[in-house]
């Protein structure tokens, strides 16, 4: 599905989180929404959910406005930094949460819900932790649950807010790589958010460098690094990597 | 994260409803700081005098009427009856405190709206005013004459003097119990576990229900098993507004007083060890069941 | 293109919609009103229904006088005890380790659980006159039960963990480290605790006194069985208002005294909010959840 934001603002009082945001997104791409704190890349990435109100514009997905539609009926799958599993579900009814929330008409029978459930968990490489508890994962395993929860409503788009942040440097270097053949392999419209310049190259498609609630340049990877539109981004990525090689 | 053995019933009425727990250990080694000695010593004994041989001598006092007079004693009439009312009404009003308290809790942990804190403050009416007070408070207000007993009788609903009055004096006594316990649990519920659930498509209800309620299910059985021990052994909000006529409206600690003044001894100490016997056990049960529901914490 | 936003309703994803939000609204305020706010002015209007003076007369009255005192004469022996009770036994376990701690906390919740009429009860059952050791007392002319000392023990029994309750967990959180330090710096025991250990629970301790003082001064249930209902000798206030209601020529002067009580009720809602609000930090109440 395309993504088609258009002249998105958003103030939380005297403070403009984001200014004017346009933006369009190619159905199948993995895209990256890189920034420092206070960029406005979560807030862009939550009111494309719905999460967050926008004061002007609008987020459109495909040819219908989503700006008119609530959470719900927008069908995002969404994976928070911190995983918010569901403590007293079991890993499959996480999973199955969404589907089993259906209204009568459009929810699958039990046995097609635990059967997707079950699928979806090979997908997401955890096999076996079907009757397992939040609470015995390990946090990459957790992640992938919630991963494998947002797969399962099959969303318009996948969005993920700093999906590796509260993770250890070795076990995002390997989630990182395995997002990248789950995104080759089933070809969903994702949108990740990061500040982790490293990641953002390594990872995307394209990538939306923000600053200050504005877009300072959308541009593969390669461009990015070589060719820098604005000082901003020059010193962001410049900075980015000096200290990650330290 | 610890429990304590027994859940304490009334349970700092004013300070947050946990039972007493020791989350953290101690780092000092015994001996580095000084007074261990005089304070545990002191401690011990004070314990010991006040509370601990006073309560093994009501004990030993019952088990002196041996197993057959305790079971004379407790399966008369009256006295099954005023345990009966002690407990049941204890049981509805914990149950009516369980639906509104939750309901107030809600109400005040995510809404705004004006007189919200006085409204907030007022709660712990019940834990600040004596219950004597309380008592003929109630009273007042419910008998044929009150503001409130004078509209309800003309539906035939009659509060004071009767049972009711007693479940009544129970709900106001026990009410914070539930409402205090429930609020720091509801504050800190992740506001991401909703946005996820919304965005898997569930409706607030659906979120409400599958999401937020199993989180705090278990404060709101703590809050409504200290509501239920605090209703049990309430005294003076409730005998001023029951009729107290034995077999009808007589709660167990009014017989209790009563038997005291027969000297029947024996028979008060069977009823008093009856009571903290029961309260214990379903405490004791609720317990478990809470350390049972945290498994997957 | 600049396009004004659709007026967007969140009130379906992340918000109860907002009928059902003033519904919970009116309910919860009415449900409080009826419940607890009406009796409590029903306390008031009561005591000055027949007139202000009669009122005043009410609380000058020699019984009701000598009830304030023996009162106030209980709490002030209750709540210092059960303050040094709740500083020692903080004291203990906070900074020690030993065998069996943690069985003391739940040992010191006991009289929560106890109905106040047992409390006042196992007294009667130790010293009253057919008690373990009434023959004793008689002989040697010494009166528990039906006095002021026994009084003063069924108070000091229902009132008894209030104050260890809210100091344990609070000297907990604050562990042994600037008491340590104290030591190294070559400060004793008492000075240690005096100027290291008060100042950081003072507010607890403040907190924790004013709850016990409160239910000190209220309670009825246990001292109703030990005291002798007498009149000017052995009621303390919450049992004058019981003998004053239940003579009908007082039944406005009982709602006198209990607005006495009740005012006694309000200072502590507002110091007990004061301290959270200004202290909350420091106290172990608004900690320690279960």
């Amino acid at each position: 599905m395309d993504i088609s934001i258009r002249q998105v603002a958003r103030s939380f009082g005297a403070v403009d989180a984001l200014r004017g945001i346009d933006l369009d997104i190619a159905s199948g791409e993995l895209l990256a929404l890189l920034g420092p704190s206070g960029s406005g890349k979560t807030t862009l990435l939550r009111a494309i959910a719905g999460l967050e109100p926008i004061d002007q514009g609008r987020v459109l997905f495909g040819a219908i406005d989503a700006t008119r539609l609530s959470v719900q009926e927008r069908q995002v799958g969404f994976v928070f930094q911190h995983y918010a599993l569901f403590k007293h579900m079991s890993v499959l009814d996480n999973v199955t949460f969404g589907l089993r929330m259906r209204r009568r008409a459009t929810r699958p029978p039990r046995a097609e819900i635990r059967r997707r459930g079950l699928e979806l968990l090979e997908l997401v490489q955890l096999p076996g932790i079907a009757e397992r508890y939040p609470n015995q994962l390990s946090g990459g395993q957790r992640q992938r649950v919630a991963l494998a929860r947002a797969l399962a409503i099959e969303p318009s788009v996948l969005l993920l807010d700093e999906p590796f942040g509260a993770l250890d440097a070795k076990v995002r270097k390997e989630l990182r790589v395995w997002l990248r053949q789950l995104h080759d392999d089933t070809g969903y419209t994702t949108i990740f958010v990061t500040h982790d310049q490293e990641e953002a190259l390594e990872l995307a498609d394209r990538v939306v460098v923000m600053n200050a609630g504005a877009i300072e340049q959308v541009d593969t990877p390669a461009k990015i690094a070589q060719q820098p539109k604005t000082p901003f981004v020059a010193e962001f990525i410049e900075r980015r990597a000096a200290a990650a090689a330290t | 994260m610890s429990t304590a053995i027994l859940p304490s019933a009334a349970a700092a009425e004013m300070s947050a409803t946990a039972p007493l727990t020791l989350p953290n250990p101690a780092r000092s080694v015994r001996g580095v700081l000084p007074g261990f000695g005089l304070s545990l010593g002191f401690a011990l004994s004070y314990l010991s005098l006040l509370v601990l041989i006073p309560l093994a001598a009501l004990f030993l006092r019952a088990a002196g009427l041996g197993i057959e007079g305790i079971w004379h004693e407790l399966t008369s009439a009256r006295v099954l009856h005023a345990l009966g009312l002690s407990f049941g009404g204890a049981l509805a009003a914990a149950a009516i405190n369980t639906v509104f308290g939750a309901l107030i809790a809600w109400t005040f942990v995510r809404y705004d709206f004006a007189g919200k804190k006085l409204f907030h403050a007022m709660i712990d009416l019940p834990f600040a005013l004596p219950t004597a007070v309380a008592g003929i408070a109630l009273t007042a207000l419910y008998s044929e004459h009150g503001w409130l007993g004078a509209p309800l009788a003309q539906f035939g609903i009659h509060v004071a003097y009767t049972p009711l009055g007693i479940i009544v004096a129970m709900v106001f006594i026990s009410l914070p119990f539930v409402v205090r316990t429930l609020e720091p649990v509801l504050e800190e519920a992740e506001q991401q576990l909703e946005e996820a659930a919304a965005t898997l498509g569930a409706t607030r209800r659906q979120t409400i229900t599958y999401v937020i309620f199993p989180t705090v299910a278990p404060a709101l059985l703590t809050g409504a098993a200290l509501a239920f021990a605090r209703a049990v052994g309430e005294y003076g909000s409730i005998i001023f507004i029951a009729g107290n006529l034995q077999n009808v409206s007589e709660i167990a600690p009014l017989l209790i007083m009563i038997r005291l003044d027969e000297f029947n001894y024996g028979g008060a100490t069977a009823i008093a060890a009856a009571m903290l016997v029961i309260s214990f056990a379903i405490l004791f049960g609720i317990n478990l069941l809470q350390a049972w529901s945290r498994r997957h914490a | 293109m600049h396009e004004p936003a659709s007026v967007r309703r969140y009130d379906n994803a992340l918000i109860e919609p907002a009928p059902v939000r003033w519904l919970l609204i009116v309910v919860t305020l009415a449900f409080l009103a009826v419940f607890l706010l009406l009796p409590l002015v029903t306390v008031f209007v009561q005591a000055l229904r027949n007139g202000v003076s009669t009122y005043f007369s009410a609380l000058t009255d020699a019984d009701t006088l000598a009830s304030i005192r023996l009162t106030l004469v209980t709490a002030a022996i209750a709540v210092p005890l059960n303050t040094m009770f709740g500083i020692a036994a903080a004291w203990a376990i906070a900074k020690f380790e030993f065998r069996g701690k943690t069985l003391l906390p739940p040992l010191i919740d006991l009289p929560f659980s106890v109905s106040p009429v047992i409390a006042g009860m196992v007294f009667v059952l130790l010293f009253g006159s057919r008690g373990w050791f009434g023959p004793w007392l008689s002989e040697h002319d010494v009166k528990v039960i039906f006095a002021l000392p026994g009084i003063v023990l069924a108070t000091t029994f229902v009132t008894f963990p209030f104050v260890a309750r809210e100091l344990i967990p609070l000297m907990q959180a604050q562990g042994t480290e600037e008491e340590q330090a104290a030591m190294t710096l070559g400060a004793g025991g008492l000075r240690t605790f005096w100027h290291v250990t008060m100042p950081n629970i003072r507010w607890g301790l403040l907190y924790g006194v004013l709850l016990c003082n409160a239910r000190a001064m209220g309670e009825f249930g246990a001292v109703s069985v030990v005291s002798g209902h007498i009149r000017g000798m052995t009621n303390t206030m919450p049992l004058q208002v019981e003998a004053m209601y239940n003579d009908p020529g007082e039944y406005s002067a009982a709602f006198a005294v209990s607005s006495l009580l009740a005012l006694l009720g309000f200072v502590t809602l507002a110091l007990k909010n004061f301290l959270e609000w200004r202290h909350g930090s420091e106290l172990a109440a608004l900690r320690g959840r279960g």
